[in-house]
């Protein structure tokens, strides 16, 4: 009886909303093709044939991204999680490294990222030095990390810290050195902690991937801008954000599901408390 | 010339600030002897024995280990706390590790025993607490009792010198409370030099071989548990005796 019930007021939850999300899209789409400009939109933004032509070359773009991203991502993990530690010494001779570390962390997140590539990208092959690299991508690929870096070694840095001191005391009572606890005990229920926002900065470093195509290298969107110039169509940028959707949707909802989870975990740890 | 206690305090002082927290310290602890450490919340037990694990720098005073100061600067503080096990008022097991994990993570990364030997070792130790066919478990799904075990089970691992025990039934509901007493009783009789912090006052009875009663930093008195249950000498022991007595924990 109860079942029938609720099943039924299941269904009728579903029919609404898929009635309501029918009208709503609808209305939407109603309006954007009866606009007074939307021949021309369609045939500068969403032309099948330009879209079929420019396809190849800005997935090629954006493999680069892809590649670049890997890398940047790994470096941005490493040395967000060396400059949060560095943030977390308390030995009085690391004092100067602390500083650093701030100060890196400050300026990281100070700027903005397409300034910190420009500077970088510019910048760095002006000092004119011997051994310092003069490749583009490999210079964005540096500012790139320079800025996400700082953004992940704040965001490691919450989650040791959100660590109770407790098991600090306790991995030390055990005869473990400092280096030791961190290492087994700290950092693992810290990264545990932050994987979330960790993905959240992952999403976005996908995105801004994009502006090391001002230092010149032909990746998706710059592959699409030229495209674009060249033949009087914006469809070439529209298959550019196509792609990257295809990257950070699924990343999103990773990061939904995970959220969720950590979230489920807690409440379950709460209420046993 | 006779063995030097395992553990020895003398004249230890700590302070946080300005609150005085360790007035003068002096206490020996043989071989397989047991103390227990009684005084009322804020007495300083917990301070106490966290300056011996040098878990805090202390003032003034030493402690020796084995007859060799261990409160000298110049000795690492993780080389002496190897030698000794702690187990906390609160449990201090981690929680992103298993049961096993847990009490071998001491002996493998500190002390260097092989993980197949620790593993060997942590599961004779964890059917010893009753703790068979736990191993792999997350302390999350274990009990306040169970959880203490390991606790204990992993303060035992590496074999300490001497056990330190801090309130370790204080979190655990009246009826699993003398569950543990029974177990470090039995640790007791298997030799284990220990140090028992606690408002229990079964630990003290017993398990210790001498009671130590801390008033505000200070051991005011000390004794054999009957004797200074009985009659307690001190104002401060005879106002914190009657306290319990009244509270019916006596
Ligand atoms: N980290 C700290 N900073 C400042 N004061 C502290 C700190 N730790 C302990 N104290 C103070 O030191 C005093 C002794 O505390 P301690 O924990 O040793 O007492 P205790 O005898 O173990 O009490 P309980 O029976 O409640 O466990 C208390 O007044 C406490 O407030
Ligand atoms: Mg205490």
């Amino acid at each position: 009886m109860r079942a029938a019930a609720k099943r039924q007021r299941a269904q009728r939850r579903t029919t609404i909303s898929a009635l309501s999300t029918l009208v709503v899209l609808g209305g939407l789409a109603a309006i954007l093709v009866t606009s007074p400009g939307w021949h021309e939109v369609r045939t500068t933004y969403f032309a099948w044939d330009d879209l079929k032509d420019s396809f190849p070359d800005v997935l090629k773009g954006f493999w680069l991204d892809v590649k670049l991203f890997v890398i940047v991502e790994a470096c941005v993990l490493v040395l967000g999680l060396v400059v949060a530690l560095v943030r977390t010494t308390r030995a009085p001779a690391f004092f100067p490294l602390r500083l650093l570390a701030a100060v890196f962390c400050d300026v990281a997140r100070g700027v903005p990222v397409v300034l910190l590539v420009y500077l970088v990208g510019f910048g760095v092959p002006a000092l004119d030095l011997k051994g310092l690299p003069t490749d583009a991508l490999v210079l964005g690929g540096m500012a790139l990390t320079f800025s996400y870096s700082g953004y992940v070694a704040e965001v490691y840095r919450s989650g040791i810290d959100a660590v109770h001191p407790s098991q600090m005391a306790g991995a030390l009572a055990l005869g473990l050195t400092r280096g030791q606890a961190l290492r087994h005990v700290i950092v693992p229920q810290a990264v545990r902690r932050v994987v979330p926002p960790l993905l959240n900065d992952f999403i976005a470093l996908q995105k801004d991937v994009a502006l090391v195509s001002f230092l010149g290298p032909m990746e998706a969107f710059r592959v699409a801008q030229i495209d674009a110039a060249s033949n009087f169509v914006y469809t070439p940028l529209v298959a550019a954000a196509v792609l990257y959707l295809f990257v950070t949707i699924p990343m999103a909802r990773v990061v939904d599901h995970l959220q969720a989870k950590s979230r489920r975990v807690r409440g379950v740890v709460e209420v046993a408390a | 010339m006779s063995a030097p206690p395992v553990l020895e305090v003398r004249g230890v002082t700590k302070a946080y600030g300005e609150r005085q927290v360790l007035r003068g310290i002096d206490l020996a602890v043989a071989e397989h002897e047991a103390i227990a450490l009684i005084g009322a919340s804020g007495s300083g037990k917990s301070t106490l024995l966290r300056c011996i694990d040098l878990l805090e720098d202390i003032d003034d005073g030493d402690v020796l280990l084995d007859g060799e100061v261990i409160t000298d600067p110049s000795v690492a503080p993780p080389g002496v706390r190897k030698r000794l096990g702690m187990v906390f008022q609160a449990f201090n097991l981690f929680p992103h590790l298993s049961v096993v994990d847990n009490i071998t993570l001491a002996p493998v990364r500190a002390h260097g025993v092989p993980k197949a030997e620790a593993r060997e070792r942590a599961r004779e130790l964890l059917a010893r607490f009753g703790l068979e066919g736990r191993a792999e478990d997350y302390p999350d799904h274990l009990s306040g009792g169970q959880q203490q075990r390991v606790a204990i089970v992993s303060a035992l691992a590496t074999q300490p010198r001497a056990l330190h025990l801090d309130e370790v039934t204080s979190a655990l509901d009246p009826e699993l409370v003398g569950e543990i007493l029974h177990r470090v009783a039995d640790l007791k009789a298997s030799g284990m030099t220990m140090l028992i912090a606690t408002h229990e006052m079964g630990f003290a009875r017993e398990v210790a071989d001498e009671v130590c009663f801390l008033h505000e930093g200070e051991i005011v008195e000390r004794g054999s548990a009957e004797v200074m249950f009985a009659a307690p000498e001190h104002p401060e022991t005879q106002r914190f005796l009657r306290r319990l007595l009244d509270a019916g924990r006596l």
